[in-house]
């Protein structure tokens, strides 16, 4: 997974990734995207581009548990979100619709940077731009069975059940 | 090996593994609960993933509750929907005016010692008071769980809590729900579980374990959990829906944190806005004025609320004027006993609006809305920005007691002076 870094601060609110006012016209992710973080960045919704990867700080996703800041996301076609740490529900809902949650150290990744995720025993992220390589914590199995299936709907379209 | 926290001996029970805190186990449901917040959500996931029928029908709650009664077409069609699923699949529905989801889980006796209990709103956290693995989860989870019965759970690393003294007069299970988020933080307890232990804990009824439970996703905790001890038993008395065993800590669990909170040292507290942990001692915040008073939701919405309430607004005389006293209560059980008790005449009669059992004005989703520049003083759990309905007001967090104080004054007062 490649695609260019769009960066926000820490405790970013679901409120602030879609807000609630939207979630009341329509709970169809084609129409949220276009009011994607529209609280904090008025020009992200007509710049995102389909690959692009959201960089945050601490508590991502805190708030509501509201599943729609996660399938706006992921309706904007972005793959993954990368944060040193997410709100519970957050995380649990980007698994579940197979939006890839990557924790790691994320402050010396600037807007723009071209950033490859990869996938080995555990999870790193390259810093294209920089060079650098940044350590992200592993997904346990189920949670990266889930996510790489693109979440719970083809998963379970495909298995009917969780396998274990 | 180690001994196990009380949320590590459920979920190896219930995933039939040996769970360890940081493990991802697949775990059987006992009961999830969808509100009509998460509900209409959840049945779309249940079409997309190929859902047929619900593969036990009788472990799903479904409650007509933030919407309650509906304030718009769009809202009561929301409720027709799930009605008519409810109807079909034979999933249990409580209707619009019966209450609160999570007050009609513990009522029903649908929460019991060692059971996993899920909800697809964050408050479900409130049934860990009766020794039950309790949190919130999305709608994707619950159409998962419609289908399959399962659910994915990362195993919690546990705080253990330790509560040691008795609670001051005039200070409240609220106070020391408020002093824990303020001494934690809103992200103190990510990921992680809230264990309660102590000598404090047996003194404690249950609706007041219920207010500190119901508090833990404030501190972002995953749930929080309750020891089952005589009082868990003599509420669960000819309610519980299936036979149980308590669940206690193995000697030698393992905890991430400990702390102790001495109750006999608290005052009573309060939330400022916009933040659910800032939290000061009400001396701090005494004499702001208040235009509007909540009394309700799934924190402080239950018949001991009430009475506190009750306890110093009579003390007091009534309610300031200029101010709005709007009483919620949690259920219609709460709401038969308080017409029954004379409770709900006393409020009526110093001129209190009363709403529908029901989430009312907690999240703006119906009830009373304050208006531009109005400081409300609330029961409830969070007071962010807009949570009522309006982001022009104020919201304060605090006991009844506290609230029903400042229902008297039309300020910010400590209960105990006006309550000497």
């Amino acid at each position: 997974m490649t695609g260019r870094a769009r960066v926000f601060g820490g405790d970013v609110n679901t409120d602030y990734i879609i807000t609630s006012r939207r979630k009341r016209e329509s709970l169809d992710p084609q129409v949220l995207r276009r009011y994607l973080f529209e609280e904090l960045d008025a020009d992200f919704a007509a710049s995102v581009e389909p690959g692009d990867l959201i960089v945050a700080g601490k508590n991502f996703g805190c708030g509501s548990a509201m599943e729609v800041a996660v399938t706006a996301v992921v309706g904007a076609g972005i793959p993954g979100v990368l944060a040193p740490s997410f709100s519970r529900t957050y995380y649990r809902n980007a698994v579940n619709n197979g939006l890839l949650p990557v924790v790691c150290d994320t402050s010396g990744i600037h807007e723009g940077d071209r950033l490859t995720v990869l996938r080995g025993e555990g999870l790193a992220v390259r810093n294209e731009t920089t060079g650098e390589t940044i350590a992200a914590a592993a997904l346990p199995r189920i949670m990266w069975e889930i996510v790489a299936a693109g979440g719970l709907v083809p998963y379970f379209r495909r298995h009917g059940d969780f396998q274990v | 090996m180690a001994g196990k926290t009380i949320s590590e001996k459920i979920l190896s029970a219930k995933s039939g593994e040996d769970a360890r805190a940081g493990d991802v186990v697949v775990c059987r449901v006992d009961c999830a609960l969808a509100t009509d917040g998460s509900a209409p959500m959840a049945l779309d996931y249940f079409e997309a993933m190929g859902g047929q029928r619900v593969s036990d029908p009788r472990r799903i709650v479904f409650a007509l509750d933030h919407y309650a009664p509906a304030p718009s077409r769009n809202t009561a069609q929301l409720h027709q929907r799930m009605r008519e699923f409810a109807a079909l699949h034979g999933v249990t529905l409580f209707e619009v005016g019966e209450g609160i989801g999570h007050q009609l889980i513990v009522e029903s006796g649908r929460a019991i010692p060692g059971s996993l209990v899920l909800g697809a709103d964050s408050h479900s956290v409130t049934y860990g008071a009766l020794n039950a693995f309790a949190t919130g989860i999305g709608s994707s989870d619950l159409a998962a769980i419609m289908i399959a019965g399962r659910i994915w759970l990362r195993v919690p690393e546990s705080i253990k809590v330790t509560l040691t003294g008795r609670l001051p007069v005039g200070v409240y299970p609220k106070d020391v729900a408020l002093a824990l988020a303020g001494l934690l933080g809103a992200d103190g307890a990510t990921y992680q579980a809230l264990e309660f232990a102590g000598p404090a804990v047996r003194d404690l009824d249950l609706e007041d374990r219920l207010v500190l439970a119901n508090f833990a996703v404030e501190m972002g905790a995953k749930n929080a959990i309750f020891p089952a001890d005589d009082r868990t038993y003599a509420y669960l008395d000819g309610r519980a829906a299936a036979p149980f065993a308590a669940v206690a800590p193995d000697a030698g669990a393992h905890y991430c944190r400990e702390i102790s909170l001495a109750l006999d040292s608290l005052a009573p507290q309060v939330a400022l806005p916009h933040q659910v942990d800032r939290v000061t001692g009400i001396a701090n915040a005494a004499g702001t004025a208040v235009q509007m008073v909540y009394l309700g939701t799934c924190t402080g919405g239950r018949v001991r609320d009430f009475h506190q309430a009750r306890d110093v607004l009579r003390a007091a005389g009534g309610i300031a004027r200029g101010v709005q006293l709007v009483v919620t209560p949690a259920s219609r059980t709460v709401l038969e006993t308080l017409m029954r008790d004379g409770t709900l005449a006393d409020f009526i009669a110093w001129g209190a609006v009363v709403g529908t059992p029901g989430c009312g004005s907690c999240c703006g989703t119906c009830g009373a809305i304050p208006g531009d520049g109005v400081n409300v003083i609330s029961t409830a759990n969070r007071n962010f920005k807009g949570r009522m309905g309006n982001g022009q007001a104020a919201i304060y967090l605090a006991s009844p007691a506290s609230c029903a104080a400042a229902a008297a004054r039309g300020a910010i007062a400590d209960p105990r002076e006006v309550m000497p």
